[in-house]
C-alpha cells in the first residue's frame, strides 16, 4: 500500500522574521477562482466611479495679461516656459512650475497675431498687425539693457501667422500670400499663392519637414512643398478652417478645425474625404494642437470650452470649462504629454491636467500597479451600459448643453427630411453621400 | 464603415491571441506549484476500501497521522459542523446547544459556549471572526470568543453561507427562502418555493445558485432575482435525504428515500450515473478534486471517479463511533469532517484537497493583518445579487439584441418598414362578364410568368424564428416558374 496524505510545512508558508514580506504563493487555476467575470465587472465599476470621483483637472490660472491672449507658444527645449502673445501687443514669458510670469515685452502695436518659437530654443518670432516680424532672445536681458529684438523686418501687408522650420533656419509668414523667409534676409526667399484671399494660418510638418499647409479665407486648405516653390493641392470644404496642425507621429496627417463646429483629420495623400470627422463642439473651433505620442489632440472652441478627442474616434473623451472661462482661442498641449494651456479672452491663461483623474508626482510602485490595473479594467469593461453610463458622464454648462440639444433637433431635421426626399424620389436619383464626403466641396491639384 | 470593421476584426484578432498566450503562460507556471496532491494505492489484490484510518495514520508522517483524531463529546448531542474557506478552523455545534470553535490543526481552542437553546445548524460566517448558530426560534450571530452579536429573527432550519456574494440564505418550516446580505444587512429576496417543508439545501459554489430538494423527489434550482424557480429536475422517486453539488458545478449528487445515490450533470440535467446503496445516504459532501463521500446508515464511504464512464468506485470506508449527521471535506487538506451523536471524527482521505491554494484567495496561513486585508478587498469587490444567474460568465458575452430590437433599429436607418404590410388596394368588380373578365385576367398572369418576372408585390420575406436555425419561408411568399415547373 502506498499513501501520501497532504502535509504542508509551515516554514515553507510563513515569513522568518517579522521585517520580511508576507510569502503569496499563487495558484492560476480558474477552480480556485470563482466568479471571475462578476468579480472583475464589480472592480470595473468601482475604478469607473473613483475616477469620476479624483476627476479634478483644472491645476491653475496664469494671471497677468492687460487683454485677451490671442496666441501662445512652448518653448522646445524646456517643458516649463511658455510664450503667450495678447491683443494689446504684449508678449509674457510664463514658468510654469511657479506659475509666474518672468519677463513682459511690449512686442507690437495692435495685436500680436502669430508667435513661434525656433527650433533651437534660444529666439521666437513674433508678427503683429503693425506689419512687422520681429525675432526676440529667449534669456532675459541683463541689468541695465533695454527690451530690443535680435531683428525686425518691415513688411507691407499685415502678417496673420507664422511658423518655424523644424530644422533650418527658414520660417514662414501668412498674410496675403504665404511668405518663406531665410532668417539672415530682410526679403522672403519665395512667395506663394493659390486663389486671391487672405490666408489666416501656416504650419510647417515636423517630419516631412519641408512641407508646409495652410488655411485661407474662402474656405480651402493648400498644402506646399517648400523645394518646388508652387502649390501641391488644395482641398475646399464647406466652411472656413481656422487652423491645422500636423500629427507629430504619423508623418502625413493633419487636423483642421473649421468654422461648422467640426474637427477634420486628413491624410494628406488622399484628400478626397477626411480620415475622421471629429463632431462635439457646439460653436466654431478655434484652435488645435496634437498631443506628443500623436494619439489624441486637444481644441478649443468658440463656445468656452475645451475638448480632448482621440485620433480615430468621432467624439470627444473629455470636456473642460469653468463659467470664468470665456471665449478659448488658443490652446497648447505640453511636450511631456501631461498637461494643457488654453489661452482665452479674458486674459488668462489656463493650466490643465490632460488625464483628468491622473495623480500628479512620483507614484510608488505599487500605487502605479493599482492604476494599471483598474486602467485595464476599465477598458476592458468599457462597453458594457452602467459602466459606459459613468465613464462618458460630464457636466456640460447650461449653454452648451441647452446647444447640444438643439442641435441634435435640427439634425434630426434635416435627416427626416432628406429621408423623405429620398422615399418619395425614383430610387437612385439621391445617393447616399457618406458623412465624411458631406463636408469636402472639391480637392484640386 | 469598411475601415471601422477592419479595425475591429483586428482588434478581435489581437485580444485573442492575448488570451491565449495569457493562458499558455499561466499554464506554465503550474511548473512552480510547491506541493503534490495525496493519494492511495492498495496493493494489487488489495482494495483501498479495506484500508483503515489506523493503517493510514502510521504510514503517514507524525504531521499527516495528527490529523485523524477523535472528539469523544458524549453529553450534547450529535454534532453539526463547519470548516472556513481556508481550510484552517473549525466549527461544531451539538444539538443540545454546545457551540465550539477551534483552530483544529494546532488544536487551539477559540471559544466553547452552551447556548442553551436546541441548535440545528452552525456555519461560518466569511471569516473566523464570526459564526452563525440557528437556534431554536432564531438565528444567532456571534463573535469567536463567543459573545452574541445579532440575532436574526428568521427561523431557519438548515442555511448557507455564500462567500463572494457576502450573503446567508436561510430555508426555514413554512417553505420560504431567504436571502440576507450580511455586509449591508438588509434583505434582499424572501421567495416562496411552494414545496413545502424545506430540509434539503445544497449551494452551487461556481455560480451560487440554490439546489433545493423536495419531498416529492424534484430539486428547484433558485436565484434571488427569480421569484420562480430556474429549473425544475425529477430526480427520484421519493423524497430526497441529501444534495451536494461539485466545486467546479459541473456534477450534482443526490440521495433518496428510493436508496440511490444518482449523479447529475448540471448542463444538460440529466442523470449520467446511478448507483443502489443498501442504506440510503443521509449526507453528501464533494471534496475540492471531486471525491464525493456519502454517509450511508452510520457509515461513512468516500467515492473516487465521479463523472467519468464508469460508476464511481468506493476509494474509503470508516465507521464512526455513531452515525454522522454532519459530514464536511476540509478544504486544502486531505481530511473529511464528520460530526456524529458521540461528538467528531477527522478522517484522512488521500487526494481529497486542493494541494497548491492562492494566497489571495483563501490561504490558511494568512497573519492577522492579512486577513484584515483580505477583508476589506472583498467587501470592495462584493458583487451585487442581481448578477446570480445560472451562468456566472454571462456578463462576458456578447448581448445579442432581440429581434424587434433589430427590426425598430433597422426601420430607424431606413427610414420606413420593409416588412410592413402593402397598402389594401380594393379589387375592382367589373359589372357585367366576370367570367370572361376572370379569364382574361388569368392569361394575363401567365403571359407575364412565362416571361420570367415575379409579380411584382409579393416579396420573399424570410424570417428568422425564434430558435430556428435556418430560415423559414414565409407562407406568403411568391410562386416562381420553378415552383410551378415541380
Amino acid at each position: 500500500m502506498r499513501v501520501k496524505v497532504l502535509s504542508r510545512n509551515p516554514d515553507d508558508y510563513l515569513r522568518e522574521t517579522k521585517l520580511d514580506l508576507q510569502r503569496v504563493p499563487r495558484n492560476y487555476d480558474p477552480a480556485l477562482h470563482p466568479f471571475e467575470v462578476p468579480r472583475e465587472y464589480t472592480r470595473a465599476l468601482n475604478a469607473t466611479k473613483l475616477e469620476r470621483v479624483f476627476a479634478k483637472p483644472f491645476l491653475s490660472s496664469l494671471d497677468g495679461h492687460r487683454d485677451g491672449v490671442n496666441c501662445m507658444a512652448k518653448h522646445p527645449k524646456s517643458l516649463s516656459t511658455v510664450l503667450s502673445g495678447a491683443c494689446d501687443g504684449e508678449v509674457k514669458i510664463w514658468n510654469l512650475t511657479k506659475r509666474q510670469c518672468i519677463r513682459t515685452i511690449q512686442a507690437h502695436e495692435g495685436f500680436v497675431r502669430g508667435m513661434c518659437a525656433r527650433f533651437c530654443g534660444t529666439s521666437f518670432f513674433t508678427v503683429g498687425d503693425d506689419k512687422t516680424v520681429k525675432q526676440w532672445k529667449m534669456e532675459s536681458p541683463e541689468y541695465g539693457e533695454e527690451e530690443e529684438p535680435i531683428h525686425t523686418i518691415l513688411g507691407k501687408t499685415v502678417y496673420t501667422g507664422i511658423d518655424h522650420h523644424w530644422k533650418e533656419a527658414v520660417f514662414a509668414t501668412c498674410g496675403h500670400q504665404v511668405d518663406i523667409w531665410d532668417e539672415q534676409r530682410t526679403s522672403p526667399m519665395c512667395s506663394l499663392t493659390w486663389g486671391f484671399d487672405s490666408i489666416s494660418s501656416v504650419k510647417f510638418n515636423p517630419i516631412e519637414t519641408y512641407l508646409l499647409g495652410s488655411c485661407a479665407s474662402d474656405r480651402n486648405i493648400v498644402l506646399y512643398d517648400m523645394r518646388k516653390s508652387t502649390p501641391l493641392k488644395k482641398v475646399i470644404l464647406n466652411m472656413r478652417t481656422n487652423t491645422l496642425c500636423w500629427n507629430p507621429m504619423e508623418a502625413f496627417v493633419f487636423t483642421a478645425a473649421n468654422e461648422d463646429y467640426n474637427l477634420y483629420t486628413f491624410d494628406m495623400r488622399y484628400l478626397e474625404s477626411p480620415v475622421t470627422v471629429h463632431m462635439d463642439h457646439v460653436s466654431a473651433v478655434l484652435d488645435v494642437d496634437y498631443s506628443p505620442t500623436g494619439k489624441e489632440f486637444v481644441s478649443a472652441s468658440f463656445d468656452k470650452s475645451v475638448r480632448i478627442f482621440p485620433v480615430d474616434k468621432g467624439h470627444s473623451r473629455e470636456v473642460y470649462h469653468t463659467k470664468r472661462m470665456q471665449h478659448v482661442i488658443t490652446v497648447k498641449w505640453t511636450s511631456d504629454n501631461k498637461y494643457i494651456l488654453c489661452g482665452s479672452d479674458e486674459m488668462n491663461i489656463r493650466l490643465w491636467k490632460a488625464n483628468a483623474s491622473e495623480k500628479l508626482g512620483v507614484l510608488a510602485p505599487r500605487e502605479k500597479a493599482a492604476m494599471n490595473y483598474n486602467q485595464k479594467l476599465k477598458e476592458k469593461f468599457q462597453y458594457h451600459p452602467q459602466i459606459r453610463r459613468i465613464a462618458q458622464h460630464r457636466h456640460l454648462p447650461k449653454s452648451i448643453f441647452c446647444q447640444i440639444k438643439e442641435q441634435r433637433i435640427m439634425r434630426e431635421a434635416r435627416r427626416r427630411k432628406e429621408l423623405n426626399r429620398r422615399k418619395h424620389s425614383k430610387p437612385g436619383s439621391m445617393p447616399f453621400v457618406s458623412e465624411r464626403k458631406k463636408h469636402i466641396v472639391a480637392v484640386v491639384k | 464603415p469598411r475601415a471601422k470593421s477592419q479595425r475591429l476584426r483586428w482588434h478581435l484578432k489581437l485580444s485573442g491571441q492575448r488570451e491565449e498566450a495569457a493562458a499558455a503562460r499561466a499554464a506554465r507556471l503550474d511548473l512552480l506549484l510547491p506541493e503534490e496532491p495525496g493519494f492511495l494505492e492498495a496493493d494489487p489484490g488489495e482494495d483501498t476500501c479495506t484500508v483503515t484510518q489506523g493503517d493510514i495514520a502510521e504510514a503517514v508522517d507524525i504531521a499527516s497521522a495528527a490529523k485523524h483524531f477523535d472528539l469523544r463529546l458524549e453529553q450534547f448531542g450529535p454534532y453539526r459542523l463547519d470548516y472556513t474557506r481556508n481550510g484552517r478552523h473549525l466549527l461544531l455545534g451539538g444539538r443540545r446547544g454546545h457551540v465550539a470553535a477551534m483552530d483544529w490543526q494546532t488544536k487551539a481552542l477559540m471559544c466553547e459556549i452552551n447556548v442553551m437553546e436546541t441548535v440545528t445548524d452552525v456555519a461560518w460566517l466569511h471569516t473566523e471572526t464570526l459564526l452563525a448558530v440557528a437556534q431554536r426560534r432564531w438565528l444567532h450571530v456571534y463573535d469567536n470568543q463567543g459573545l452574541e452579536l445579532n440575532c436574526l429573527k428568521s427561523f431557519p432550519r438548515r442555511f448557507t453561507v455564500l462567500m463572494i456574494f457576502f450573503s446567508l440564505f436561510l430555508q426555514n418550516d413554512k417553505g420560504f427562502l431567504q436571502y440576507l446580505d450580511i455586509s449591508v444587512g438588509k434583505e434582499v429576496a424572501a421567495l416562496c418555493t411552494r414545496g413545502g417543508r424545506l430540509a434539503v439545501m445544497a449551494q452551487n459554489p461556481a455560480n451560487a445558485i440554490i439546489h433545493l430538494g423536495h419531498s416529492n423527489g424534484t430539486v428547484t434550482l433558485w436565484s434571488p432575482t427569480v421569484s420562480e424557480p430556474l429549473v425544475r429536475m425529477l430526480c427520484h422517486r421519493g423524497a430526497l435525504r441529501a444534495l451536494a453539488v461539485d466545486p467546479t458545478g459541473t456534477y450534482m449528487a443526490s440521495a433518496g428515500l428510493d436508496r440511490k445515490l444518482r449523479l447529475f450533470d448540471l448542463r444538460t440535467y440529466r442523470v449520467l450515473q446511478e448507483l443502489v446503496l443498501p442504506q440510503g445516504a443521509g449526507h453528501l459532501a464533494f471534496s475540492q478534486r471531486g471525491l464525493l463521500a456519502a454517509a450511508c446508515g452510520d457509515l461513512v464511504q468516500v467515492y473516487k471517479g465521479v463523472g467519468k464512464e464508469v460508476p464511481p468506485q468506493p476509494y474509503l470506508c470508516h465507521r464512526p463511533p455513531r452515525p454522522p449527521h454532519g459530514l464536511r471535506f476540509c478544504p486544502f487538506e486531505d481530511v473529511l469532517g464528520a460530526g456524529h451523536g458521540h461528538g467528531f471524527t477527522s478522517i484522512l482521505v488521500p487526494g481529497a484537497g486542493e494541494a497548491n491554494f492562492d494566497a489571495l484567495e483563501n490561504n490558511p496561513y494568512r497573519s492577522r493583518r492579512q486577513r484584515q486585508e483580505w477583508e476589506v478587498k472583498a467587501l470592495l469587490e462584493k458583487v451585487p445579487a442581481e448578477l446570480i444567474t445560472l451562468d456566472p460568465t454571462q456578463l462576458g458575452h456578447v448581448d445579442t439584441a432581440s429581434l424587434q430590437q433589430k427590426r425598430e433599429e433597422r426601420i430607424q436607418r431606413l427610414g420606413f418598414d420593409p416588412q410592413a404590410k402593402a397598402k389594401f388596394k380594393p379589387r375592382r368588380r367589373a359589372k357585367g362578364n366576370n367570367l370572361l373578365h376572370r379569364k382574361r385576367k388569368v392569361a394575363h398572369e401567365e403571359q407575364r410568368v412565362r416571361v420570367g418576372d415575379p409579380p411584382p408585390s409579393m416579396n420573399p420575406q424570410i424570417i428568422w424564428g425564434a430558435g430556428a436555425t435556418h430560415p423559414v419561408q414565409h407562407p406568403r411568399c411568391c410562386c416562381t416558374v420553378a415552383d410551378r415547373l415541380q
